[in-house]
């Protein structure tokens, strides 16, 4: 897994790409302030529409890509991107789940749609928000809504070298244990997500004794029917435990499963 | 005239926060139609907001937009405690205006240095820019970076801060977190001021737009948040008014939804409060409106570079102040019950005004809601200073004339993620 080129040829081309979505975690690269202007002297910034006006043309050595494909010209535009792509990283909950956006896929479209503009029939949109990944093949998957910097950094780092990038597939328990942190469920009796969410925001919520709320979306062979139970005994009940999984990562498989009503909210 | 008959089209704005394009016509001479088309995929917030807790609202909020995600956190709090009828006292406010401070801060960083000042000095980007001038992209860089640290040693992130809450803060910081903020700070100062100067420097295409300018009125204070809306034209009203006065309708050529105030065009956004608020800026934010050459009221949008300058001034001494007298709230947040009713929330974000209204049932379900985002608002403006533009310079070629449309579009620092939720989005078939 490598983005590296030769000694002799230009940098590594990076391109960035925006489907459905916030535009946070694009945002995410331009705040890496103290990195960037490093970083644009090992790569070349060939598509990044938010930050340049100049686009190059294609293939590209390593794409980012944000958002989730909720129209058909999104999935035909996701298709040319993968194409002219070496390697394909998803950054964030929306490319990589669906977004919050993807409360539609539980719910009835048209009636969104009626419900937000007074002309629906003019709104060109699909009836689910889906992954990057149920499109085209998907290089490396970047959690998180939104994306970490340092993840991110570590990523196109680990590209560059053409090493594994160092992205633990462990849970945020474990960055509260790493940070000295009480656990918040223990101590506090606060409903948590963090036993069953990926790592990588460095236990944010937790530190401030705010419960994990999910958002970089479910940790691999995460439990969540054994955390159920807890989380009602710290007093949240079955309807709000469906709603704190119905947010960034709503369609995430494990999540979504886990609901009482499946077709919540 | 050479080019009577001409189609220009931008397929992909650059250098603007999310996806648009740009459509001209020109026919006999005459501009007969400028759309500033959002194909931004609609994400139905408002849709998906009925039903959920009224707790939640903030966080999901934050998701319409990763540059600006404490205004919407700022709007939805104060429609949620509005309905409610909470009041959070002064040293929460304090510290929810510190927050704000930092993301004015850190999206104006941006804006100026990474968007708008390449557009000034002939570059695609800042990086291009940086090649030539290294120490000013460094300094925006810096600034931007002050501006987040606000964020995260108050909001506990950067984007879609994690710590406010209905009511206030999950953790509310100690004076000692907030020292090395104020350090950070002091030297965002000389950077911001740096910033005013240097702009001051830059050419200016001479522009003036019309129409109405609209702004959060707060009357001891520059406008971050508040209760009320003032107007150019003198008018001053509530919150709870803002639908009586600002209305949205379709046009059938256009892609968007307007917005119009009492029925007529209005801006928002760094003009429109450095116009109806210069008089409540800082000291140190005067003097910055000196130094970048700004008279009481600037209506060139080429120039709101440098009101944004102003304002970056202002955020800093701002933020400067709040952490000198800062007094840590305990309890960090008012226990929010719910109650049946209606709230208004408005707030500035760094683009603009930004109105939000939830209808809330007796246990606190969200049953309405109503998002009306600054380019939303901004949007017919945009458009009419684009025909302006295009107009009186009709002489140049297209890629200049185009190169000029979308210089005039970034003066507006248009955030297209926000609105593509609420515009119109339009197919034409023929």
């Amino acid at each position: 897994m490598t983005v590296t080129t030769g000694p002799a040829s230009p940098p590594p081309s990076l391109a960035v790409w925006k489907f459905a979505s916030c535009d946070g975690c694009q945002l995410t690269l331009l705040d890496c302030e103290d990195e960037l202007l490093a970083l644009a002297s090992r790569v070349r910034f060939a598509a990044f529409t938010e930050a340049s006006s100049a686009v190059l043309p294609g293939p590209y050595d390593l794409s980012l890509v944000e958002g989730s494909i909720t129209t058909a010209d999104d999935a035909e535009r996701i298709r040319q991107v993968r194409e002219q792509s070496r390697f394909l990283v998803t950054i964030g909950a929306c490319a990589t789940a669906g977004g919050i956006q993807a409360l539609r896929n539980f719910a009835d479209v048209a009636e969104f749609r009626a419900a937000v503009y007074a002309s629906p029939q003019y709104i060109d949109t699909l009836a689910t928000s889906t992954p990057v990944s149920a499109h085209v093949p998907v290089d490396f998957e970047l959690r998180g809504c939104p994306i970490d910097k340092g993840q991110l950094l570590e990523l196109i780092t680990a590209l560059l070298a053409g090493r594994k990038p160092d992205i633990p597939d462990a849970s945020v328990c474990t960055e509260c244990k790493r940070r000295g942190l009480t656990c918040v469920m223990v101590a506090d009796g606060t409903p948590c997500l963090g036993p069953v969410t990926q790592a990588g925001c460095g236990a944010l919520c937790p530190a401030v004794r705010r419960g994990c709320y999910g958002c970089f979306g479910p940790v691999t062979g995460a439990n969540v029917p054994g955390l159920i139970p807890h989380l009602h005994r710290c007093g949240m009940p079955p309807g709000k435990v469906d709603l704190v999984l119905s947010t960034f990562n709503a369609a995430a498989p494990a999540f979504a499963a886990a609901r009482q009503e499946k077709d919540t909210p | 005239m050479t080019h009577r008959n001409r189609q220009l089209v931008v397929s992909a704005l650059a250098r603007v926060e999310g996806e648009g394009a740009l459509d001209i016509v020109v026919a006999d001479g005459e501009v007969t139609g400028t759309r500033l088309r959002i194909y931004e995929p609609p994400r139905f917030f408002e849709a998906f907001l009925r039903g959920r807790q009224f707790t939640e609202v903030t966080d999901i909020t934050s998701r319409i937009c990763g540059i600006c995600p404490v205004a919407y956190q700022t709007s939805a709090w104060r429609a949620i405690e509005d309905a409610c009828g909470i009041s959070v006292g002064p040293r929460i406010e304090a510290l929810r205006r510190l927050l704000y401070c930092g993301e004015w801060i850190s999206s104006h960083a941006l804006h100026i240095y990474l968007l708008h000042a390449p557009d000034f000095l002939g570059y695609p980007d800042v990086v291009a820019m940086a090649r030539d001038h290294r120490a000013a992209a460094e300094r925006g860089l810096a600034l931007k970076k002050a501006g987040n640290a606000i964020l995260e040693a108050v909001g506990g992130r950067a984007i879609h801060p994690v710590n406010p809450r209905v009511g206030g803060f999950y953790r509310a910081p100690t004076a000692a977190d907030l020292a090395p903020l104020a350090r950070t700070l002091e030297r965002a100062m000389d950077d911001a001021m740096a910033t005013a100067a240097w702009v001051a420097g830059f050419s200016y295409p001479d522009a003036e737009i019309s129409g109405d300018l609209v702004a959060v009125h707060d009357p001891d204070r520059y406008p971050i948040e508040g209760d009320q809306v003032a107007t150019s034209s003198g008018l001053v009203f509530g919150a709870a008014d803002f639908s009586r006065h600002v209305t949205e309708h379709q046009v059938p050529h256009s892609t968007a939804l307007y917005a119009t105030l009492d029925g007529g065009m209005y801006l928002t956004g760094p003009l429109a409060r450095y116009a109806l608020a210069a008089g409540r800026l800082s000291p140190a934010a005067r003097q910055a409106a000196a130094l970048a050459g700004l008279g009481p009221v600037c209506r060139n949008p080429f120039r709101s570079i440098a009101v944004r300058a102003v304002e970056t001034v202002y955020a800093v001494e701002e933020a400067l102040r709040i952490i000198a007298e800062y007094d840590r709230p305990d309890p960090s947040f008012v226990p929010a019950e719910p109650a049946a009713g209606t709230g208004h929330g408005l707030s500035e974000a760094p683009r603009g005004l930004l109105y939000h209204r939830y209808q809330l049932a007796a246990d606190g379900t969200v049953e309405a809601a109503v998002i009306i985002p600054p380019t939303s608002q901004n949007q017919a403006a945009i458009e009419a200073d684009l025909r302006g533009v295009v107009a009186a310079n009709l002489d140049l070629d297209d890629a200049a004339l185009t190169t000029m449309c979308e210089r005039v579009i970034r003066n507006y620092d248009p955030c297209i993620s926000c609105a593509a939720h609420f515009l119109d989005l339009r197919i034409e078939r023929r």
